[in-house]
């Protein structure tokens, strides 16, 4: 098979599990009308399928933020951060990020993704070890691939699994690093963290949790599952994105460990792109701001999650352990899913449709994701439409 | 080990293949595990973490890059057993 057959050859599996004419990966969106509404084809559709969690991506603070940011400093900066990409945004913004977390330093990079990229390939290399959890994201992945350190994973939030795996380390624990996540981003579960910074204490062990979906989500001031955990001081590097809660894009890590700061001359997922544009910090620093005064915007995320979830969960859909602003109801097969899938959406409302071999257990999810700028009649209305459909997946 | 031990893995490996496996190709040594079983990169991972418990080992996933084949595998399990 040459390459480009191989390429028509995955286009033939993903073909088999999606018959011609569903367009269910990478729909196209017409106009955006608010964080919650949307038009799809001639359909005005309800948003329940994003990472808005707090619902800021239209807040008038942080689009005069960005507009200014244009005006004063133009669209892009053309350029890494280690030659003419770091402006006074980005070094306030790292500063920030520091202050939030009451650590000492913090780096800014362009994307979440690049992120854990450059903080795993910075903090680990060939002959370390990184044990990692076995639903982690895809950057998780990368950034451990691109590492060249050998690569464990353990059950999925499963310590006793974990620490079975750290025991067969031996002294290799000494150069280890674990990591897991704040909430997992499929079945929107909670890491057992207490119990890995037990074992990480034990053993000896570097922690990275990535607060990817759980910032701005969890804690009194939102800083994610080290605030609901009281555990900040315990994890080492903390990495998360500005795509989600934070409505931008972009990515950060911080840490109390002064080492941190040697990835900007390492790191290549760092070093090697130009940084986010002046509009993009300025937005973030204006979000940020809005998140850690946000209690009332989490007060009504959590509301609004925990009337799906116990909807959903009435009527008899099968759904992760946690509830949380992220709800998937797990379902068997990927036909059942794409037409639970299909069927909201004549309903005008857009999920996530997720088929194996991205969902776990060899399962499909038709996942939502809540936000606070989501009514209650919205939100009911959900309910209503999943619990009239309830069949589909039976 | 010895070449019992290394037979012994590949009985192994050939009956839990077979287990996660969607197709009816026989499995052989010379049996290319993703290609012909039609087994997804996360069947494979999970079967990876099943077989380093059987075995009380750490198979990096990052190893099984040079690996297409269920003798490939054989081989690096037995290495990595002779060297624990
Ligand atoms: C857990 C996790 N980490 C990192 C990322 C990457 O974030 P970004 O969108 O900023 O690249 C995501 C986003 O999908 C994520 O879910």
């Amino acid at each position: 098979m040459n390459l480009l057959e191989k390429l028509d050859a995955s286009a033939a599996a993903r073909k088999a599990l999606l018959p011609d004419g569903v367009g269910a990966f990478g729909i196209p969106i017409e106009e955006v009308y608010s964080a919650t509404e949307a038009r799809i084809g001639d359909r005005r559709v309800l948003l329940l399928g994003t990472n808005n969690y707090l619902g800021l991506t239209f807040a008038p603070e942080c689009i005069r933020a960005a507009h200014e940011a244009i005006d004063k400093e133009g669209t892009g900066t053309t350029g890494s951060r280690m030659a003419n990409g770091s402006y006074f945004g980005h070094r306030s913004l790292e500063r920030e990020f520091a202050d939030f977390y009451q650590c000492d330093s913090a780096i800014v990079f362009t994307t979440g993704y690049q992120a854990n990229l450059g903080t795993i390939s910075g903090l680990v290399g060939p002959g370390d070890t990184v044990l990692i959890d076995g639903d982690s994201h895809a950057s998780i992945y990368d950034g451990c691939v691109l590492s060249g350190a050998d690569i464990i994973r353990f059950k999925h939030n499963d310590t006793i699994d974990m620490e079975k795996r750290l025991r067969r380390l031996g002294d290799r624990v000494e150069t280890t690093l674990i990591i897991a996540e704040g909430i997992y981003s499929m079945l929107g579960d909670q890491a057992p963290l207490a119990d890995i910074v037990k074992l990480k204490n034990a053993y000896g062990c570097i922690l990275l949790l990535d607060e990817a979906h759980s910032l701005g989500v969890l804690g009194e001031t939102g800083q994610g599952l080290v605030e609901t955990t009281g555990l900040l001081k315990e994890v080492d590097f903390i990495t998360g994105t500005f795509s989600k809660s934070l409505c931008s894009i972009g990515g950060y890590c911080v840490s109390n460990h002064p080492q941190l700061e040697q990835l900007r001359y390492v790191s290549h997922p760092y070093i090697f792109t130009a940084s986010p544009s002046p509009a993009t910090i300025a937005s973030t620093r204006a979000a940020l701001e809005l998140l850690r005064k946000g209690s009332h915007l989490r007060k009504q995320l959590w509301q609004n999650c925990t009337q799906l979830y116990t909807q959903l969960k009435e009527v008899g859909y099968l759904l992760g352990p946690h509830p949380g602003p992220v709800i998937a109801a797990i379902v068997d097969t990927p036909r059942q899913a794409l037409l639970l899938w299909q069927n909201l959406l004549e309903h005008n409302i857009y999920v996530n449709l997720i088929l194996p071999p991205a969902a776990p257990e060899g399962k499909s999810l038709v996942r939502c994701s809540v936000n606070a700028a989501h009514t209650t009649e919205q939100i009911k209305y959900v309910g209503d439409t999943f619990c009239k459909l309830r069949s589909l997946v039976c | 080990m010895t070449e019992n031990n290394y037979n012994e893995i590949m009985k192994l490996l050939c009956d839990r293949l077979e287990g996660v496996s969607n197709s009816n190709v026989q499995i052989t040594s010379e049996t290319n595990i993703i290609s012909q079983l039609s087994i997804d990169s996360i069947k494979l991972l999970n079967l990876i973490m099943e077989i380093e418990d059987t075995f009380d080992i750490s198979i990096p996933i990052n190893a099984l890059t040079d690996v297409q084949t269920v003798r490939e595998l054989a081989d690096l399990v037995y290495k990595i057993k002779s060297a624990s």
